[in-house]
């Protein structure tokens, strides 16, 4: 019963966590297989993984889950659109965006205080 | 596999700036794993085995809160559904004549946002039998950067005041907002990332299923659009 209680987590992790997320990626490489770099379809493909991509940030951004949710919407917005900004005027810096953006989320979450 | 390039990927990942959002992200990751009560083995066989940030959270939380095993498996599996195109597009870039199934198989397994972005950023310019032992290179060095993060965070974070604790959980966001930005050259990305911006939020609104998926169907499919009608224009 204890070797149960012991490798129960890591069989779950297995189940729940490992194969539900890795059959994606396996997908992805039987799918991949013949296709150019400069072909249409992989533009298409490019095409969408941007989309979802952006579709993660906005939701992560306007519904969050956790310690964020204690930070007010409209800074966390304002936040993300400094970050943006800073990357463009600081010579296309992501570290400058991230420091920016970073800054006016901890600075905005402490003014507007829980 | 070449030494010098995987060294040179392993490089490159501790000069990117997700080594650092990496880490920071998983310092609060961590947080979260000695919260719901879970072992430092058993979050950094999650962090090498699951490798994505967003699904790490779905489990640790719905796990530890209470949520069904199957419940946990479903919401993992629809937030994972970007890897696959994600997988498409990296792998004709990477893959050379004499690369090996193994060698794809772990380049997959390493792709996440993170891998995904700084791999299409740098490949391009280098030699194709070059890319796989780099993109290898790279992913060791990231998911090293993830698992030191978590080690940090599940020992050291007691205590850590909110504020700072979402900070380091808008790290996600905040870099994949501003490294695709930079990443998104052509037509079709710049108009997939406007309009998937604008799209997610919405189906999130109004509770469609499936929203990630449709939202890349649609904003990829009018960027694809927009391309093709600017070069039937020509």
């Amino acid at each position: 019963m204890s070797l149960v209680n012991e490798f129960w987590p890591y069989l779950v992790l297995i189940l729940v966590g490992f194969l539900p997320n890795e059959v994606w990626r396996v997908l992805g490489l039987v799918f991949a297989r013949g296709l150019d770099e400069d072909s249409q379809v992989i533009l298409w493909v490019r095409g969408v993984a941007t989309a979802i991509l952006a579709g993660v940030v906005a939701k992560l951004i306007v519904s969050p889950s956790g310690a964020l949710l204690t930070v007010p919407l409209s800074v966390r917005v304002a936040a993300a659109a400094a970050g943006l900004i800073a990357f463009l005027l600081i010579r296309r810096s992501v570290f400058a965006g991230v420091l920016v953006g970073e800054a006016v989320l901890i600075g905005g979450g402490l003014v507007a205080g829980p | 596999m070449p030494e010098a390039t995987f060294q040179g990927g392993l490089k490159a990942a501790w000069t990117s700036v997700f080594a650092y959002v990496l880490f920071g992200t998983y310092v609060g990751l961590g947080a979260l794993a000695l919260d719901f009560g879970f072992s430092v083995q058993w979050l950094t066989l999650s962090t090498i085995f699951v490798w994505a940030a967003p699904a790490q959270v779905i489990i640790i939380s719905g796990l530890g809160g209470g949520a069904s095993l199957i419940e946990v498996a479903l919401a993992v599996t629809l937030s994972a559904v970007r890897l696959l195109p994600m997988v498409v597009a990296l792998l004709p870039v990477v893959r050379g004549p004499r690369t090996r199934t193994w060698q794809l198989l772990l380049i997959a397994h390493f792709t996440a946002i993170s891998m995904w972005v700084e791999s299409l950023r740098l490949l391009p310019t280098m030699p194709r039998e070059q890319r796989a032992a780099f993109c290898i290179g790279l992913g060791t060095g990231l998911i090293s950067a993830a698992v030191i993060g978590g080690l940090v965070g599940f020992y050291l974070t007691a205590g850590l005041p909110v504020v700072l604790a979402a900070g380091l959980l808008f790290l996600t966001p905040l870099s994949f907002l501003v490294s695709v930005a930079r990443n998104s050259r052509t037509l079709v990305e710049r108009t997939a990332f406007g309009l998937g911006f604008v799209i997610a939020p919405l189906l999130a609104a109004y509770k469609i299923e499936l929203d990630l998926l449709w939202t890349g169907i649609v904003g990829g499919t009018l960027g694809f659009a927009a391309h093709r009608l600017r070069e039937a224009m020509r």
